[in-house]
């Protein structure tokens, strides 16, 4: 993962004004690459409301999150944008200057990029997993408290509770069960939101005494340096029982963060980003933010307003891209330039 | 904690369900510290979009009120617990995502505001996402 990847843009955040943003620089011959921290494209309308109804998205009177989604990325493949799931861009560093600008950016995974161009699209910032309200848990994350699992022999011969009744829950709790120690699920209630196959498979579990499932919730953790020992599960009884834990896995969902946008010296305003309305172009030369992600006089945080602002950042990428060119302003209905790229 | 989109989304067309001037009933948030603040929703509205509009902190609300992320969980004063309602199957499936639920726990995206619900009292969790 050393080698550096070359692009025009970089698009930070595969929601819709990201995933638009695509469209508007492929007609401007500007190629681009896309990194989003979910496992998939079409940020907050995949991840919170793929089945529900959008009225507002103009020439649609009723599209879904999923269905929108669906659309932008058919728009898009004529250009044939590189999309980077499962990372979440940390640093992004001027390397440039204001006339020409350049960045190198990197992710947590360790892709590297070279981009004359960034589209900050990252909308509430990155999904990320959310903690349970324990004290001292920050001190066990990723040592014995994980949200997602890297690697399996981390928790083979261990005493592993699991926290949490949904796919994700059912998912590990199914999947590691074999290989640890024991296996101990904590939910609120006796009933799972999982596919049916999983909660059948667990209730075989829990009834072959496989699995130790607890009515509650963990309300204290327990060990040293990080290491867990122990758990506290508070029954819906109100009775604590202490449980010998190695490794604990907490599934909440996700909640959005601003992360690390905030080091990348861009100017915030209460964790959104000022932009001018003629570029919506940051306070650093050639870094865009579009989208629910920036502010500025009268801002609507609707879907449109992302795919317009993505319109306009567009125009003055190019003259950063291809300063000797000149820009035509083109219709797609009329220019054959337009729907030679568009593969009409 | 970040402020989102659908909520203003909602807040936008602000208009009332039915037509007709809407009436208001008087909804007491209790923070996490124990500070109450008592604010007017607007019936037809809903008990979080009441909060939203009115800088309530602890129900960031994350979904914008789509019963798709349980950042606007409340807890029902007991004596308004009846009146209040129970959940929904859905929204009872994403309390499975909310911390510390108890039996009075609400979504208050989910309780929309009417006349009877004049007096109504909540309290917020310490932690939503």
């Amino acid at each position: 993962m050393s080698e550096t990847i070359e692009t025009d843009a970089l698009i930070v955040g595969a929601g819709p004004a990201g995933l638009f943003a695509v469209f508007e620089l492929g007609l401007l011959d500007i190629r681009a690459h896309v990194i989003d921290i979910l496992p998939r494209a079409g940020g907050q309308c995949s991840e919170l409301y793929p089945e529900k109804p959008i009225y507002d998205i103009p020439g649609h009177p009723l599209v879904t999150g999923q269905g929108l989604t669906d659309n932008l990325l058919e728009q898009i493949k004529p250009f044939n944008p590189t999309f980077h799931f499962n990372e979440m861009v940390e640093t992004l560093t001027p390397t440039g200057t204001p006339e020409q600008p350049s960045f190198e950016v990197t992710t947590d995974a360790g892709t590297k990029f070279k981009a004359k161009v960034v589209f900050v699209a990252a909308g509430g910032g990155s999904f990320q997993p959310k903690k349970p309200p324990i004290a001292g848990i920050d001190a066990y994350e990723n040592k014995s408290v994980f949200y997602a699992v890297r690697r399996m022999e981390d928790f083979r011969d261990r005493d592993v509770v699991i926290v949490g009744g949904g796919d994700s829950a059912l998912d590990w709790t199914l999947n590691l069960q074999p290989i640890a120690k024991s296996l101990t699920l904590v939910h609120r209630r006796d009933q799972f939101r999982a596919a049916p196959h999983s909660v059948n498979a667990l209730q075989e579990h829990i009834a072959a005494k496989r699995v130790d499932f607890r009515l509650g919730q963990v309300t204290a953790i327990e060990g040293v340096d990080g290491e867990l020992s122990s758990v506290t599960i508070r029954g819906n009884d109100n009775v604590d029982t202490v449980v010998s834990a190695h490794r604990m896995m907490p599934f909440f969902g996700l909640t959005m963060k601003l992360g690390p946008v905030a080091d990348w010296g861009l100017n915030l305003h209460e964790n959104l980003v000022p932009v001018d309305t003629e570029k919506f172009e940051t306070n650093h030369p050639g870094i865009f933010a579009i989208g629910d992600i920036n502010t500025y006089p009268g801002k609507l945080k609707l879907i449109l307003c992302g795919f317009h602002e993505a319109a306009l950042a567009a125009q003055k990428a190019h003259r950063y891209i291809f300063p000797d060119k000149k820009l035509l302003f083109q219709y797609t209905t009329s220019s054959t330039n337009l729907q030679k790229k568009l593969g009409v | 904690m970040v402020k989102t989109s659908l909520y203003d989304q909602a807040n936008r067309y602000g208009a009332e369900p039915g037509g007709g001037a809407p009436t208001k009933a008087k909804i007491t948030f209790v923070d996490s510290h124990g500070q109450a603040r008592t604010v007017e929703g607007e019936t037809g509205s809903t008990v979080m979009e009441t909060a939203r509009r009115n800088d309530i902190p602890e129900i960031p609300a994350e979904c914008g009120g789509a019963c798709a992320c349980a950042t606007c969980h409340v807890y029902v004063d007991e004596a308004w617990v009846e009146k209040a309602g129970k959940p929904s199957q859905m929204e009872e499936d994403m309390l499975d995502f909310a911390f510390d639920v108890k039996p009075n726990s609400r979504l208050s995206c989910q309780i929309t505001v009417r006349p009877e619900l004049d007096g109504l009292v909540v309290t917020t969790p310490s932690q939503q996402g």
